[in-house]
């Protein structure tokens, strides 16, 4: 069964007028890790607003599960579908981590022991079970992050979309956000969509979209998208470094197997070179 | 204009419970013309350090209400603290706080949530307005705006009387920097500028740095956690860490000193990587870890063995 499904789907801000998400078609299947690229304003958080029904599309379909999303199932999606947001500062509620945690779960009416079971679970898989009794506001950017994460998985969710959550974090912060991701996809099974400007971080994805002015420009396995870097560029994307530093050996006739990985790179100047 | 300081601490909440130290016993000096890097983790003390360049945080000794502790019998004089950009001095009561702001632009995380006015001119010509010491005329505003505004890759006929909520998140960017640099100060300041950009818009706002720092501003201090971009852009960079600053280096040499960074818990440019991988597998490779230098010195060593 798929995830997620948009059929024909548009939006438009009322104050705005044009389009921000035009007749978009998206299918995301079960368990599937998809990286949505995209520059400032080509509709990658609209889109993640729309799934979970924060907002409402103007027109076009859009299921999870096969269920589909109108008010009467709003409550129960907004259960399957998690968005984790981009600003650290504005997703904590509560001033321990554990409380801040059991928010959402507390929300929907879980009995007591439920809850603490959840909580466990989702400290435990986001990797921060130490920091249970913490204050929130002393956290930093990438556990505050990891909170958040961990208060939409006490919720159970089978969908998780990550908005820009490592827009604002330093380097070790995103590299935290990104494994937790990665590990909840490959042992929970959660369906992952990770939006995002980074294009290192796509690279782990099972594959990768790319939007532009509302809609699905292009897709394929990470590595299908990034062959195509001037398409990309049209696209104000670019490909990861290691990517850039390829195409520019070959440009200055190293003859270079096309690769996103630094060991394989390596081997492959070796063998140029010597 | 010369950044100097030596022996500069801070401590937040200081003499109270919650007093943590955030800055200990730093120096560190900026010269006029450089395009200078800022690395270290969240807490490390860059943000506080930046802060003291335009007076937000001050010196102790530079609050009216400072009174000089007398040392304790028998305990040495604490080691004296200097802050000094160009001529003022920033330990003294007397310095002219307002006048050094003119000169020391500060562009924080994200400036474009600090867009407050109605129209893009207002918005730029607010700085302008507070720093000028006699009131400027509607002419000089319009101009200064112009010039601001123009510098920054935006269009004054086009944008001026728009809402600067209207923009696009680079344009914002962009209008925010615009007001920043209105007052034409020497030295500026940017915290992280190209966070949260496109790849494309990352490097504009870097292209349109070196373009202010080449026509615009003596010198650019820029804080941020991209080796890479530390690598690409800098003359020299300083690392702090738990408040103190371990090196200050050009990039070239910094990235050499990687094992003294992954202690730190820093990262190293890709190309840094590389080239400790290339090592290892036997090819070395003499570059200053930009890009075009690393493609080019490989170049030159597959014509080399041709």
């Amino acid at each position: 069964m798929n995830a997620l499904e948009l059929k024909g789907v548009s939006f438009s801000y009322e104050e705005e007028g044009g389009f921000r998400i035009d007749n978009l078609n998206l299918t995301v299947g079960e368990g599937e890790f998809v990286a949505v690229l995209g520059h400032n304003g080509s509709g990658k958080s609209t889109l993640a607003r729309l799934c979970n029904g924060l907002l409402e599309a103007d027109a076009g379909e859009i299921s999870v599960f096969g269920v589909p999303l109108d008010s009467k199932n709003l409550f129960e999606i907004r259960k399957n579908v998690g968005v984790v947001f981009q600003n650290p500062d504005n997703q904590t509620v509560a001033t321990y981590v554990e409380d801040d945690v059991a928010f959402g779960a507390e929300n929907i009416g879980l009995p007591r022991e439920e809850i603490g079971k959840r909580i466990d679970f989702a400290l435990k898989a986001t990797g921060i079970e130490q920091l249970r009794h913490s204050t929130a506001a002393r956290l930093s950017g990438g556990q505050k992050q990891r909170v958040a994460i961990a208060g939409v998985l006490a919720l159970k969710p089978k969908i998780i979309i990550l908005d820009e959550s490592t827009a604002m974090l330093d380097p070790r912060g995103r590299r935290e956000i990104v494994e937790v991701v990665n590990k909840l996809n490959k042992e929970e099974g959660i369906t992952v969509l990770l939006i995002t400007h980074f294009p290192e971080e796509a690279l782990m994805a099972d594959r990768a979209i790319v939007m532009n002015r509302g809609t699905v420009v292009m897709q394929g396995t990470p590595r299908e998208v990034f062959a195509r870097q001037e398409e990309l560029l049209t696209y104000n994307l670019d490909l990861p470094r290691i990517g850039i530093i390829c195409n520019r050996l070959r440009a200055l006739g190293l003859n270079i197997a096309d690769t996103m990985d630094e060991d394989e790179l390596v081997k492959e100047i070796v063998r140029c070179v010597s | 204009m010369r950044i100097v300081a030596e022996h500069l601490s801070y401590t937040y909440n200081a003499d109270t419970l919650f007093a943590t130290a955030a800055l200990k016993d730093v120096s560190l000096t900026v010269e006029e013309g450089e395009f200078f890097g800022i690395i270290g983790h969240t807490g490390s003390g860059k943000s506080t350090f930046v802060q003291h360049l335009n007076g937000l945080i001050r010196v102790p000794s530079s609050m009216k209400r400072y009174k000089k502790k007398k040392p304790k019998k028998g305990q040495a004089l604490p080691p004296q603290t200097v802050l000094t950009v160009g001529e003022y001095d920033l330990t003294d009561k007397k310095t002219n706080f307002r006048e050094l702001r003119k000169h020391v632009g500060m562009v924080f995380q994200y400036p474009e949530y600090q867009l407050f006015a109605e129209t893009v001119k207002e918005d730029v010509a607010f700085g302008l307005k507070n720093f000028s010491e006699k009131k400027p005329t509607n002419e000089e505003i319009t101009e200064a705006v112009r010039a601001a505004l123009e510098v920054v890759g935006l269009n004054y006929n086009e944008i001026a009387k728009k809402s600067p909520f209207e923009l696009s998140g680079g344009q914002k960017r962009r209008v925010a920097i615009a007001g920043v640099i209105v007052t034409r100060p020497e030295i500026l300041v940017l915290d992280e500028p190209a966070a949260g950009l496109d790849p494309v818009g990352k490097r504009e706002i870097m292209e349109l740095l070196h373009k202010l720092h080449k026509e615009w501003c003596k010198t650019v201090i820029i804080v941020s956690h991209d080796m890479d971009e530390i690598s690409e852009n800098c003359t020299r960079a300083a690392v702090f860490s738990e408040g103190s600053v371990r090196y200050v280096l050009p990039p070239h040499e910094l990235f050499q000193k990687r094992e003294e960074l992954r202690a730190l818990g820093l990262d190293i440019p890709l190309t840094a990587r590389l080239c400790e991988k290339l090592e290892q597998a036997g090819v070395k490779l003499d570059c200053d870890f930009t890009i075009d230098d690393f493609v080019a010195k490989l170049s030159a060593l597959k014509e080399g063995k041709a």
